[in-house]
């Protein structure tokens, strides 16, 4: 390890409502390779943000190379010397590999872009990271894996004396792994501080030398890798007080019935071979690290995303699931991640929405029947507690957590026996928070079954009576509530691979 | 690693794609017109063809950059027509030479081309909204500037006439159709910047994704601009050869050759949502239709027909586009 090339001190930066970081500080020496770990929301991308331009500290310091500064766009945070390599793949599709590593600094002949000698570059930065990828070849007709590679070699090629790898091999495959890990070490030997953000406790013990960890927002730690354990930093990224109760023992009854049981479903490298049941009044916490496939599962169970194979049985009976449709007369209700994208029309009434799975029993010919429409949305308002001043209301209108209860209002109308919640009470406040829990265990106590998609980890210890655990597209575990802790969940949501 | 993930490339793909099949059926149509109908394999018609074919090849090479970027410009049809009203205006009425007239013509289609780019560009508005916006003005301004009287502009033998001949040239008794020469070259030209230089490679950047485009430090604001920019220019060269095919020009026409022109360009090759296409194959879509257009009343139906035939090669042409892009999705996703 050498000198340190860059500090970030005491940086601080809020979003409207969150305190997204609280006074971090944060360093890399020159040939280090330097973890950087948190639970989702931990700010570890936000920090990296601030770093390279995207986002404008609130206040704190970043000094690099011995001097202040402060970039205002990636552009020139790359000048610098200092690149990322996203997470989410940032390529263009038509062009070929070497028009995009070379994309924004061209190689010119007069006015005519270089295209020949690009790809002799290329082919001499592909040769020196040992990646085997015709420079020529389409950027497209790659896998995500190859796609991955040509993002750090452009990363690479520009000279970059700091590197950050956002959660770089998500999409790779073991020995992809070990190509990145042969790439990493060269880098290290070359003196190059490299920023290294994963989940997976196993390749953090086996590539960085130290570890940051952060926790909602501020700077918990720094550790030597080699001289702490797995344990050590999982308890360092959870150490959170709890400040609800979590559930003392499952509510459902030991001889309560199957209502649902998936098994071995496949769609796709997100969902790989997952099984499970689900009971009768049960609310099953699905947890996990972003990225884990447990939005993608539960797609795929509703018919909202093409799966490749596995078994649906609903109530002990097989059933085929290939629309939303087929899975909304099976009775399963689904209620997006993303209300205003996909749970509900929000220049429509409270009326129309609740109305809008189930339209055909509120027909009267040809035309809908506006009368029994109002009633029983009035019904629904009244039941859930929903705060509109009428069931005229626009739903644009309302509140986060009352906009949730005419989504759930919309599956009760349908008469729905399964509910899959997906993250069920993100960007609602506090309160409403609660009346959405307690309206979750009172459709439970009711017989309906409940899925539960949750990044929080006191959601998920709170409400699930049995939680079940995702990690790269796999169930890793499932715990009774009663075994269920902050860290044996995050010792399944953070893979093992062997090296 | 280690695996080879390359798609074996089919024959026709090697041999460029989509524009192959595109020049084997512009020779299949001509093929069959001229068996079907000894009128249509006379030399004037294929000199009728070309000269019906100039305006909308020189609108089908600007509105590819829009169409690559994954916007459109509706404005080129309307556009054209005002623009030669304007330049024809200043020469029938206001005595200007021809070359001014031409000239201003030109430059008119720039700053109209130059203001799509902005409120594209710079302002966000959906390229569509903006354009739709730009076609109505210029219908509107085209017929106010000329008192919503028809514009001739200088006929054969007449003074001033001299700019027909770049576009038919009579050697002798022979009638040649040097407009194709031109269309030919700026196509050469147009495909260098397409393919070779920072202008088209950031259109299909900003086409194919746009996040990381911007991502890489590309100025996009102004790429994205100069994609209209060139579809304005080259209405404006497609005023001047509408202008000299032509003579008359009529206020308030001009409607739909702007569909004629991207129907054109989306038969070539050029993807309906943008990142991929070619000039050469939007230059062969627009004889796709040209010869229906010109080749159906010699076997007997209404023009008209054109219309519905075009519109079902359409629906083909862009089926083929969602085609190829699903198959390259199921790669990738393997």
């Amino acid at each position: 390890m050498g000198d340190v090339i860059l500090t970030m001190k005491g940086i601080d930066k809020s979003f409207p409502g969150v305190h997204a970081l609280d006074h971090v500080d944060f360093e890399v020496r020159r040939g280090e390779v330097h973890a950087l770990m948190g639970e989702n929301g931990a700010g570890k991308s936000t920090l990296m943000k601030v770093l390279t331009g995207i986002y404008t500290k609130d206040s704190g310091t970043i000094t690099y190379e011995g001097k202040e500064v402060s970039f205002h766009n990636t552009r020139e945070a790359q000048d610098a010397g200092i690149v990322i390599v996203h997470q989410e793949l940032n390529m263009v599709g038509h062009l070929t590999v070497a028009q995009n590593i070379y994309i924004g600094r061209e190689f010119k002949k007069g006015i005519r872009i270089d295209d020949k000698k690009m790809n002799e570059e290329a082919a001499k930065l592909f040769e020196r990271l040992h990646i085997h990828i015709d420079p020529a070849e389409t950027m497209s007709s790659l896998t995500v894996g190859k796609q991955q590679m040509c993002e750090i070699a452009k990363a690479i090629s520009r000279d970059a004396k700091v590197i950050i790898f956002d959660e770089p091999s998500a999409a790779l495959t073991e020995a992809e792994i070990e190509e990145l890990f042969k790439i990493i070490r060269d880098l290290r030997e070359q003196q190059v501080g490299i920023v290294y953000i994963s989940h997976r406790m196993d390749e953090i013990k086996v590539i960085t030398d130290r570890v940051t960890v952060m926790r909602d927002g501020a700077y918990v730690g720094t550790l030597i890798t080699k001289d702490c354990t797995k344990e050590d930093i999982i308890n360092m990224m959870v150490g959170r007080v709890i400040y609800e109760d979590p559930k003392a023992c499952s509510a459902v009854a030991p001889d309560a019935p199957v209502v649902l049981k998936v098994e071995h479903l496949n769609a796709g490298r997100m969902v790989q071979d997952v099984s499970f049941e689900l009971h009768k009044g049960e609310i099953l916490g699905f947890s996990g690290l972003m990225g884990a496939g447990r939005t993608e599962t539960a797609r795929a169970i509703f018919g909202a995303d093409p799966k490749e194979s596995g078994d649906i049985y609903i109530n002990g009976k097989k059933v085929e699931i290939n629309s939303p449709q087929d899975a909304v007369r099976n009775g399963i209700g689904y209620l997006s991640e993303d209300r205003k994208q996909f749970g509900i029309v929000v220049q429509k009434t409270v009326a129309e929405n609740s109305t809008m799975a189930n339209l055909e029993n509120f027909m009267r010919g040809l035309f809908i029947h506006k009368e029994k429409e109002a009633e029983v949305a009035q019904k629904y308002v009244d039941s859930l507690a929903t705060k509109t001043p009428s069931v005229e209301q626009l739903v644009v209108n309302l509140s986060g957590g009352n906009q949730q209860k005419v989504v759930i209002a919309k599956w009760l109308v349908k008469d729905c026996g399964i509910l899959i919640f997906d993250e069920p009470t993100r960007g609602i406040d506090v309160g409403a928070k609660n009346e959405i829990y307690k309206l979750m265990n009172r459709l439970a106590e009711e017989g309906k079954s409940i899925i539960m998609i949750s990044s929080e980890m006191t959601e998920i210890l709170r409400m699930s009576d049995r939680v079940l655990v995702m990690c790269e597209g796999k169930k890793t575990g499932e715990l009774d509530i009663q075994e269920a802790t902050q860290e044996t969940i995050m010792t399944l949501a953070t893979r093992e691979i062997s090296i | 690693m280690g695996k080879n993930d390359t798609p074996n490339k089919s024959i026709v793909a090697r041999l460029g794609g989509q524009k192959v099949i595109v020049l084997l059926v512009v020779v299949a149509l001509f093929a069959f017109f001229s068996i079907a109908s000894p009128n249509f394999r006379k030399y004037n018609t294929v000199l009728s063809i070309l000269d019906y074919s100039y305006y909308i090849a020189l609108m089908a090479i600007g509105v590819t950059f829009p169409l690559i970027t994954g916007g459109v410009d509706l404005s080129i049809g309307t556009g054209l027509i005002c623009y030669s009203l304007v330049g024809g205006y200043l020469v029938v009425h206001k005595g200007c030479p021809t070359i001014v007239g031409i000239l201003v013509a030109i430059a008119f289609g720039l700053v109209i081309g130059l203001l799509n780019g902005l409120l594209v560009a710079l302002m966000d508005l959906p390229p569509f909204m903006a354009t739709l916006c730009t076609c109505m003005i210029t219908r509107g301004l085209g017929a106010l500037i000329v008192n919503r009287l028809g514009i001739s502009w200088p006929t054969t033998g007449s003074e001033g006439s001299w700019f027909r001949d770049i576009f038919k040239a009579t050697i002798g008794d022979m009638k040649v159709p040097l407009g194709f020469l031109w269309v030919v070259l700026l196509v050469a030209l147009m495909a260098f910047v397409l393919n070779h230089t920072p202008i088209g490679r950031y259109a299909i950047a900003i086409g194919s994704n746009k996040e990381a485009a911007v991502l890489s430090g590309i100025n996009v604001k102004f790429y994205h601009t100069m994609a209209y920019v060139i579809s304005g220019l080259f209405a404006g060269l497609a005023a001047v050869a509408y202008s000299a095919v032509f003579a008359t020009v009529q206020p308030g026409t001009g409607a739909g050759f702007e569909l004629e022109a991207i129907g054109g360009a989306i038969i070539g090759g050029v993807s309906a949502t943008g990142g991929a296409g070619s000039i050469e194959g939007s230059l062969l879509g627009v004889f796709v239709i040209c010869l229906l257009k010109t080749g159906l009343p010699y076997i007997g139906l209404q023009a008209n027909w054109q219309q519905i035939i075009t519109g079902l090669v359409l629906i083909g042409a862009v089926l083929v586009d969602i085609l190829k892009k699903k198959r390259s999705g199921e790669l990738k996703a393997a």
